[in-house]
């Protein structure tokens, strides 16, 4: 008697082709990163942990690899608070504009990344558009540094990555049942307490998977911020790419690399038990 | 939204607030969207905005930017490429993963997805060490296969959610009225969820289009891709050409996204 599971449901086997692929093409190179993160020299002559000895004393790689992390929690934050209210006003918006705000907010995802940041070199280059703005009203006389800057690059990147974090807060959001709120004003607190004591802690889910996608997206946007950050700040993805294919220096740039990976995944994990706690407490 | 109680102070000004910020976001992410576009239509040769004049010159430039053209054809075919495979590949594994009890498809779903959470820099970078050890040359093949990997999440993710929406009475009545396994697929589950394939078809596409993490490693001069060509001319000089090639690519992007909504409410997929 065939196994009524058997008809809506298919044999694990159906994935073998894809496992296999990823075997050879995914997990096969990562292991020989870490393979070639223990060679002690670029002739890949012998092996030794020098590299992560490196990267531990040199007082260089861990300041970069902590100002990546830094710079990743800076654009989150600034993110979140644009994409709530975003993300608020769109629930609350009539269909029509839903549509409209929709689109507005994911075509960015699938514009190319190049052209979003060169958009920003636009606008906050010397001659750009903030500059002529602000010498036309007559608030500064000479074109304001913006470019190149650390504020400059947080507010262009939190802009680029702004649909990652609004989608799953509208995803939350949508879920929210209204009665909650009617019942918090109803039993006499203001718009602000209501949003504050009950909107924000019942979104926690939403708000901590738009954070975690935020600040993956925003710690690995090598184009980013090469083209707005420009040569003085480094950060972890120019780093690897300059020891990688400019030095050739493959053993560090692995090690590097995998440094930078594991910090990755700890964030993520990090995020996914505060995920865990909030839904858990929601 | 009662609309027949007076709005309490409290609530018109938190709607202020969030709607004035929100505004601030729109107008954020309008904002460079319609800055390159204006600015690509400008007679000068600096990214002044706004443009002293308009004309068509550099859309006309475009016509000889043989290297981007060359790029953007390249990225057009490892997109095509890597796009069938993660198709291939991907929807068989989505099906035998999206009904699954067992632990061991758990593992498999997060193995999958994998390419989607780690920097996708440390696997261009892995992908080019792996190539050179086992003496494989750099091709537009090693760079279809290094997309089809960071392509694969995309489409899984919209064909497991569309397999797990299919109602089970549907395959059940299919078979309980006689229809073979290959022939209730065909017939009624792969129309089922053909939309909810296209769109992770469509994202993964896009996503190979504007990879450069990947491409970054696995290119070399004659497998120049389009977003690095970019991103190799704006480092070295702001060409305003770079600003037409832009508005044609947001172009491209807006129609596809348009049409791609209408075929399979993509919008509502990729959440």
């Amino acid at each position: 008697m065939k196994n009524p599971a058997s008809v809506s449901g298919y044999s694990l086997a159906f994935a073998t082709p894809l496992a296999t692929w990823f075997l050879l093409f995914f997990l096969a190179p990562l292991a020989v990163l870490v393979v070639i993160s223990f060679y002690a020299d670029t002739q890949l002559s012998h092996f030794g942990l020098d590299q992560y000895r490196k990267i531990a004393t040199d007082g260089f790689s861990l300041p970069v690899l902590a100002d990546t992390l830094w710079l990743g929690v800076q654009v989150t934050l600034l993110c979140l608070v644009l994409g709530y209210a975003l993300s608020w006003s769109y629930v609350r918006s009539p269909a029509a504009m839903q549509k409209v705000l929709m689109l507005i907010i994911v075509m960015p995802l699938l514009t190319s990344v190049v052209v979003r940041t060169f958009a920003w070199v636009v606008i906050l280059g010397r001659q750009g558009i903030v500059n002529s703005v602000f010498i036309d009203l007559g608030w500064i006389d000479t074109p304001m540094k913006l470019l190149y800057t650390r504020g400059g690059l947080i507010v262009a990147l939190a802009n680029v990555q702004l649909p990652l974090m609004a989608l799953p807060l509208i995803t939350a959001l949508q879920k929210l049942d209204p009665n909650l709120e009617d019942a918090s004003s109803a039993l006499g607190a203001s718009a602000f307490r209501t949003f504050f004591r009950v909107t924000l802690p019942l979104t926690l889910p939403g708000i901590v998977a738009g954070c975690l996608l935020t600040f993956a997206a925003t710690i690995t946007a090598f184009i980013s911020q090469s083209l707005i950050g420009g040569g003085q700040m480094l950060f972890m993805p120019m780093y690897i790419y300059q020891q990688a294919s400019t030095l050739q220096n493959w053993p560090f740039a692995a090690a590097i690399s995998l440094v930078f990976l594991v910090a990755v995944l700890a964030c993520v994990a990090a995020f996914n038990q505060l995920g865990r706690l909030s839904r858990a407490g929601a | 939204m009662s609309s027949v109680q007076r709005q309490a102070p409290s609530t018109l000004a938190l709607r202020g607030v969030l709607g004035s910020i929100a505004a601030l976001a729109v107008l954020l992410l309008l904002a460079p969207t319609v800055v390159v576009i204006v600015v690509s239509f400008t007679n000068g040769y600096s990214l002044k905005f706004p443009p002293p004049g308009y004309s068509l010159r550099w859309y006309e430039a475009l016509g000889d930017a043989w290297q981007l053209q060359y790029a953007a054809l390249n990225s057009l075919k490892v997109a095509v490429g890597a796009t069938l495979l993660s198709v291939l590949l991907g929807v068989p594994a989505a099906m035998a993963i999206a009904r699954s009890e067992r632990r061991f498809a758990r593992v498999l779903d997060a193995l999958f997805m994998s390419p989607l959470i780690l920097p996708a820099l440390a696997f261009g970078l892995a992908s080019l060490i792996y190539f050179s050890r086992l003496n494989i040359n750099l091709s537009l093949a090693t760079l279809v296969i290094g997309h089809s990997v960071v392509g694969v999440p995309y489409v899984m993710r919209t064909t497991i959610a569309a397999l797990s929406q299919l109602p089970p009475a549907l395959l059940e009545s299919s078979a309980s009225l006689g229809a073979s396994r290959a022939y209730t697929f065909r017939r009624v589950t792969l129309p089922l969820i053909a939309p909810g394939i296209a769109a992770g078809a469509f994202i993964a596409f896009m996503s190979s289009f504007d990879n450069v993490p990947v491409s970054l490693f696995l290119r070399d001069a004659s497998t120049d891709m389009l977003p690095i060509r970019m991103w190799q001319d704006l480092e070295g000089k702001l060409d305003v050409s770079i600003a037409a090639v832009s508005s044609l690519m947001v172009l491209g992007t807006l129609i596809l996204m348009i049409v791609m909504e209408r075929l399979t409410g993509i919008s509502k997929r990729i959440r």
